[in-house]
């Protein structure tokens, strides 16, 4: 069966990686991404706090209190793994060091900006390690759902939010659609099996040019 | 060679009013726990708190937040301690917020006798807002002003009573960078060891630059609280699974 929702999202975010790339995944979705990875296709995930190499969650009579990831989750290392101090671990992300990194969003836009960090007098995180994967990872992949739960467009054609990243979003992939940005603008490059072109269009705010390949998204 | 062990109270001794002190906690894991609970008790106030996170409620720097003793924090993430948001909303609690690698690389200038630095992080963002902006080969960059603290206080899983440190794992973070960049170094540590037993090349942060070694009274490693209630929780869940 075709996957659809969330999964569709990890399994298409998936293919974007390489062999032996060094990536930082957000929480959420992001995450999921490891789960389908390509046949062959092995990574070094980064933690910001200082690890290349994170490894699976242990289970609690193993998990070491001094051995955890940028959420203060309880993680392990794979073999091969190491532990860097932090600022070397930031070294790594804007250096240029990290091939790519998938981050959730609250909104995402035409020229690539992404809006996440923030909405000012409501949900305030903060920005964490974010905005310098903006500044530093050569391939930043979009991954949300297309639309708010009112349905409102989370594509827009300028973000309204506090910006995390300034034109820096190569990548922007839901359940419904994956596109490409590009300097002229987004690029549609995939739909999801049961969507068409003009749904696409009902659905997203910026505009976007149609990919001569248009490809089904899986 | 100075010993520098001391018990609680002169470690809580050197904390007062007004100070800004560097907290090495992440989401107050990893933290001088006992030090913080001293310093709690002790009632200091306007504390300048800097901290990757604001902790949790009941964890690390978070706890100094909800005793109202914090009256500003820079920090890169509030999330996970909802006291904090709710102090900042309400005005209680200025906050200042710096994306992770500025946060690291300023406090590293503070401590390295640098002027500032310059980053492509935040350069288009609100972050940017009031910071001089310098075109170096065409790109633009932030100027970053150093962060020194008074005091730092920092865990270490081992150290020698002349005041060399030893991270586990993931549990030095941002310590060694923070070890440099305040005028008293306070560490809280697991385990001490005698002078001599370290090797050279497992320390992480060499003993001059350490003021103080707490040694650590109470458990050496504990679950921290959110693992204890996750655990509990993944405990109980397994257990009606079981039933």
């Amino acid at each position: 069966m075709a996957l659809t929702g969330r999964a569709l999202i990890a399994s298409r975010t998936a293919k974007f990686f390489k062999d032996g790339d060094l990536v930082n995944l957000g929480i959420g979705v992001p995450t999921m991404c490891v789960n389908y990875l390509p046949e062959g296709v092995d990574l070094w995930l980064e933690a910001e706090i200082g690890i290349v190499g994170c490894g699976p969650t242990p289970k609690w009579a193993d998990a070491d209190p001094d051995c955890i990831d940028a959420g203060g989750q309880p993680t392990s290392v794979i073999k091969g793994g190491s532990i860097i101090p932090h600022d070397m671990s930031f070294g790594l992300i804007r250096g240029g060091h990290v091939d790519a990194t998938v981050l959730g969003t609250l909104q995402v836009d035409g020229e690539g900006n992404i809006a996440n960090w923030i909405i000012p007098g409501k949900v305030i995180p903060g920005m964490g390690g974010a905005m310098d994967l903006c500044a530093g990872v050569k391939r930043i992949v979009v991954t949300t759902d297309h639309c708010e739960k009112s349905g409102a467009p989370k594509i827009l054609k300028k973000c309204t939010l506090p910006l995390t990243g300034a034109k820096c979003v190569t990548d922007i992939v839901t359940e419904r659609a994956y596109f490409q940005v590009t300097p002229n603008g987004l690029v549609l490059k995939e739909v999801a099996e049961g969507y068409t072109v003009d749904d696409i269009r009902a659905c997203t705010d910026a505009e976007f040019t149609v990919a001569e390949d248009l490809g089904v998204m899986e | 060679m100075k010993n520098k062990v001391v018990e609680l109270d002169q470690a809580v001794a050197a904390i007062k009013d007004g100070q800004t002190i560097l907290f090495a906690d992440w989401h107050g894991e990893i933290s001088a726990e006992e030090v913080i609970t001293g310093v709690i008790e002790k009632g200091v106030k306007d504390i300048t708190a800097v901290a990757v996170s604001g902790g949790m409620p009941d964890q690390g720097v978070g706890r100094m937040i909800v005793a109202h003793q914090v009256k500003k924090l820079l920090t890169t993430h509030i999330g996970l301690n909802p006291v904090a948001k709710e102090q900042y909303v309400a005005g209680e609690l200025e906050v200042e917020f710096i994306p992770q690698g500025t946060f690291t690389e300023r406090i590293r200038c503070g401590g390295y006798g640098l002027g500032g630095c310059l980053t492509p992080t935040g350069v288009g963002t609100a972050v940017a807002e009031g910071k001089q902006i310098l075109n170096i080969n065409g790109k633009d960059y932030l100027l970053e002003m150093p962060i020194r603290g008074d005091v730092a206080l920092i865990k270490a899983t081992k150290a020698d009573w002349a005041g060399n440190l030893c991270f586990n794992k993931t549990s030095g973070a941002i310590s060694n960078t923070m070890a440099f960049a305040a005028d008293t170094v306070i560490c809280e540590v697991e385990e001490l060891v005698e002078v001599g037993e370290l090797d050279p090349d497992e320390i992480d942060v060499p003993a001059p630059v350490v003021d103080m070694i707490y040694v650590r009274k109470g458990e050496k490693k504990p679950f921290c609280p959110m693992w204890q209630r996750a655990k509990a929780k993944a405990e109980a869940k397994a257990a009606e699974g079981g039933k």
